[in-house]
């Protein structure tokens, strides 16, 4: 397992969690550790279970993933609470 | 009582293009997520019945997060529409899905839009519309809004929807959820459901989901209601051992993947688009910045190549007319000053200057909204905003500041903390609009050449990029990560493009345009009296600062009203239109810089103190004012230097 953040352009792999931090968000109280972020994921449709594959990442900035037919562009401080086992 | 249909669904399913096609141009449509903020409503007569459309902001659920998408949950749950359009994106349709079943349990009429079924056909998704009508017991229209198929049939079928009253079916969730809903159910009056004017089920679910809102609103009321609530969502989330709005977003998930299955079959392609090909040379950390080097570069020749022919054509006419008219009239006349220089030149002024970059400027942002480049551009660039200490989400703002301020404060709205609203929508004003950019072209790549022009907009960039820098040191707080979706790169219609040009171009014919042509007629009298001598001597101080000729004072007091006018005028303070004969290349990029950041116009001022309440729009106002001034005396040294 290792945090989606690490993995490298092309690579694909399943959600295996959220990191889900303490409630800190006041507006709908998401688990996120940055606010809304997290519980964003799943409006996106990125959730466990769900196999995402990193299309591009700018260096120390932003990943492009794409999950089922939607790509989402995330900052590496979210990417990095997303936990996932590589696919072959 | 008319009809009321409410279109909604998540950001960019195509909600506004269905509503404009509806109720003639009056929503925006871009294809970048959330660019509509507010609702917009319109009346429509159809079949000889009158309808009223309401287009609201997108939602990805009914649990808010920011004012955007608040106003869309407020307006929903206020019970005020008889019928709930929803439409989603068919090529995202197992996520889209989830928002419907939200909406079908506010227990209203509802029809579903299966939009953009061109595009789930091109990614291989074929979907059973009768089946999925079915099983969720509402119409389900497929359409294409982009090319207008489908949506004729589409408002029929709200029309029917509304007057037969189209029941959604109800929402089964696993046992043990159910379970806990009807005990709750059991211990809580119906009465506050109708109290609030909501489905009695829903306002359970809700609470049980601990939503904010509706918890505050009933402890409010009820106060000996809540431990019992909290008691239920602790049975709940100690069952399935993760929190209580967690179980239920995850059972709503597990019924939509379910249904998803059911009806919808994905075939997808195996071989690379070129779609794919170019995203990944358009987020690319270094092709990307390359290609969008080169797309600016492109932009901005094309604007100025184009404006600068049509203008030099026209300003030579203009130019004869002006010495006609003095040969006729009599060059001292009050009425050469007030029809020829005040009029006439008010008049044409618009046309021959302002109208050459204006079009070719509004036609190509258009385009590039259109093609969903600019979300990759945002992508680009969150590094940059992080460095801002700024949320990813406030490129937005940038962005559509390059169009018109006004709308980029509005569209603050979707950040959700107050301190980025205030802090973006500062930062935004500073970004050239429209207008500004017309008086960057008319004079500085007119005269110095289009690289000088971007130049302007670069060093434009980084003032705002240290005044982001600064602005994190004074008001400290982590922003949260960027997290957006990147739409489809989408052929533009030229439908679209042209409409929307043509709607920032009327902005320009109703609002600017008259002022212009008043504040020149103005200007004249003052010429012809003499009082203008008195404006630029209070203003001298100013002036003499900026090493800029005397005349120019009378233009920076009328650019307040419209950024347009302070080029207008200057051609007529001045005598002239031939500007670079009478200022010096330092002068020119001096008084560019100084009308780019001095107060923002009349219009946003308005927009601001709406937005964020007066005393910060008067401090925008301050700030901006000094920040000129510095800026407009750093150019002066720059440019003695230099030139
Ligand atoms: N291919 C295709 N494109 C469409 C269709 N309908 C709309 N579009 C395009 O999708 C983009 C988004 O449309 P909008 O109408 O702005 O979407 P919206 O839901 O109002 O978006 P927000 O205002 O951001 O919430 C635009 O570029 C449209 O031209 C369709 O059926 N097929």
């Amino acid at each position: 397992m290792l945090p989606l953040g690490l993995l490298a352009p092309g690579e694909r792999a399943e959600v295996v969690e959220l990191m889900l931090e303490k409630p800190s968000c006041q507006h709908c109280r998401c688990p996120g550790a940055s606010p809304h972020s997290l519980c964003r994921l799943g409006d996106l449709g990125l959730r466990v279970g769900k196999t995402v594959e990193v299309l591009n990442a700018s260096g120390a900035g932003a990943l492009l993933v794409k999950v089922d037919e939607a790509r989402i562009a995330m900052n590496r401080g979210v990417a990095m609470k997303i936990k996932v086992r590589r696919k072959a | 009582m008319s009809l009321k249909i409410a279109l909604i669904g998540q950001p960019n399913c195509g909600k506004s293009t269905i509503f404009n096609y509806f109720s003639g141009y009056k929503a925006m449509v871009s294809n970048f997520p959330g660019t509509t903020v507010k609702y917009t409503v319109s009346q429509v007569v159809f079949q000889g019945e009158e309808i009223t459309c309401v287009d609201l902001p997108g939602v990805y659920s009914l649990t808010s997060t920011d004012p955007a998408e608040l106003e869309s949950r407020n307006y929903l749950l206020a019970g005020e529409a008889d019928v709930i359009l929803n439409v989603i994106d068919a090529s995202t349709l197992g996520r889209s899905l989830e928002l419907t079943l939200e909406l079908m349990s506010l227990e209203r009429p509802m029809v579903l839009a299966l939009n953009m079924m061109d595009e789930a056909d091109r990614k291989g998704i074929r979907i059973d519309a009768p089946k999925l009508s079915e099983m969720l017991g509402v119409p389900v229209v497929p359409t294409v809004a982009a090319a207008g198929r489908g949506l004729t049939e589409l408002l029929e079928t709200a029309v029917q929807a509304g007057h037969v009253g189209v029941r959604p079916v109800q929402v089964m969730f696993s046992r043990d959820i159910e379970e806990e809903i009807a005990e709750l159910s059991d211990r809580l009056d119906p009465d506050q459901a109708r109290e609030l004017g909501l489905p009695w089920r829903f306002l359970l679910v809700k609470l049980l989901e601990d939503d904010p809102h509706l918890l505050a609103e009933v402890g409010r009321r009820h106060p000996g209601c809540l431990p019992i609530i909290r008691n239920h969502q602790k049975i709940l989330a100690e069952s399935h051992g993760r929190s209580p709005e967690i179980v239920i977003s995850s059972e709503r998930h597990a019924l939509t993947v379910n249904i998803f299955e059911a009806v919808a079959k994905v075939t997808p392609s195996q071989k690379p688009t070129w779609r794919e090909r170019l995203d990944w040379i358009a987020t690319h950390k270094f092709w990307g910045y390359v290609l969008l080097l080169l797309v600016l570069t492109l932009f901005f020749q094309v604007v100025f190549r184009l404006g600068q022919t049509t203008e030099n054509f026209l300003v030579g006419y203009l130019d004869q007319a002006q010495k006609l008219g003095g040969v006729w009239l009599g060059k001292d006349t009050l009425t050469y000053y007030l029809l020829v220089e005040g009029l006439f030149m008010g008049i044409f002024g618009g046309v021959a200057i302002v109208f050459p970059y204006l079009v070719p400027f509004l036609v190509g942002l258009a385009l590039l909204e259109d093609s969903g480049y600019l979300p990759r551009v945002a992508f680009l660039m969150d590094n940059l905003m992080h460095l801002l200490g700024l949320h990813g989400k406030s490129i937005i703002p940038f962005i559509l500041g390059y169009g018109c301020s006004v709308p980029a404060v509005i569209s603050t709205r979707i950040l959700e903390s107050p301190r980025d609203r205030l802090v973006v929508s500062l930062l935004a004003v500073l970004i050239p609009c429209s207008a500004r950019s017309v008086i960057i072209f008319a004079l500085v790549a007119y005269a110095l050449g289009p690289y000088w022009a971007l130049g302007v907009y670069l060093f434009n960039l980084l003032v705002i990029g240290i005044l982001g820098r600064i602005s994190t040191m004074l008001l400290p707080e982590v922003s949260p990560g960027l997290l957006m979706e990147i739409p489809e790169y989408r052929k533009p219609t030229w439908h679209n493009v042209l409409r929307k040009s043509w709607y920032s171009l009327k902005d320009f014919i109703v609002v600017a345009w008259p002022i212009l042509i008043a504040g020149s007629l103005v200007l004249s009298l003052l010429k012809f009296y003499g009082f203008d001598g008195h404006v630029n001597d209070a203003l001298r101080p100013l002036t003499a600062l900026l090493g800029l000729p005397l005349q120019v004072g009378t233009t920076l007091i009328f650019g307040i009203m419209r950024k347009e006018l302070s080029l207008i005028m200057l051609n007529e303070a001045l005598g002239t239109t031939n500007i670079s004969a009478v200022l010096s290349h330092a002068q020119l990029l001096t008084f560019t810089i100084f009308v780019l950041f001095y107060v923002p116009c009349a219009s946003t001022i308005a927009a601001l103190s709406r937005e964020l309440g007066w005393k910060q729009a008067g401090l925008a106002v301050v700030i901006s004012l000094g920040l000129a001034l510095v800026l407009g005396l750093l150019t002066r040294s720059f440019g003695a230097l230099v030139f």
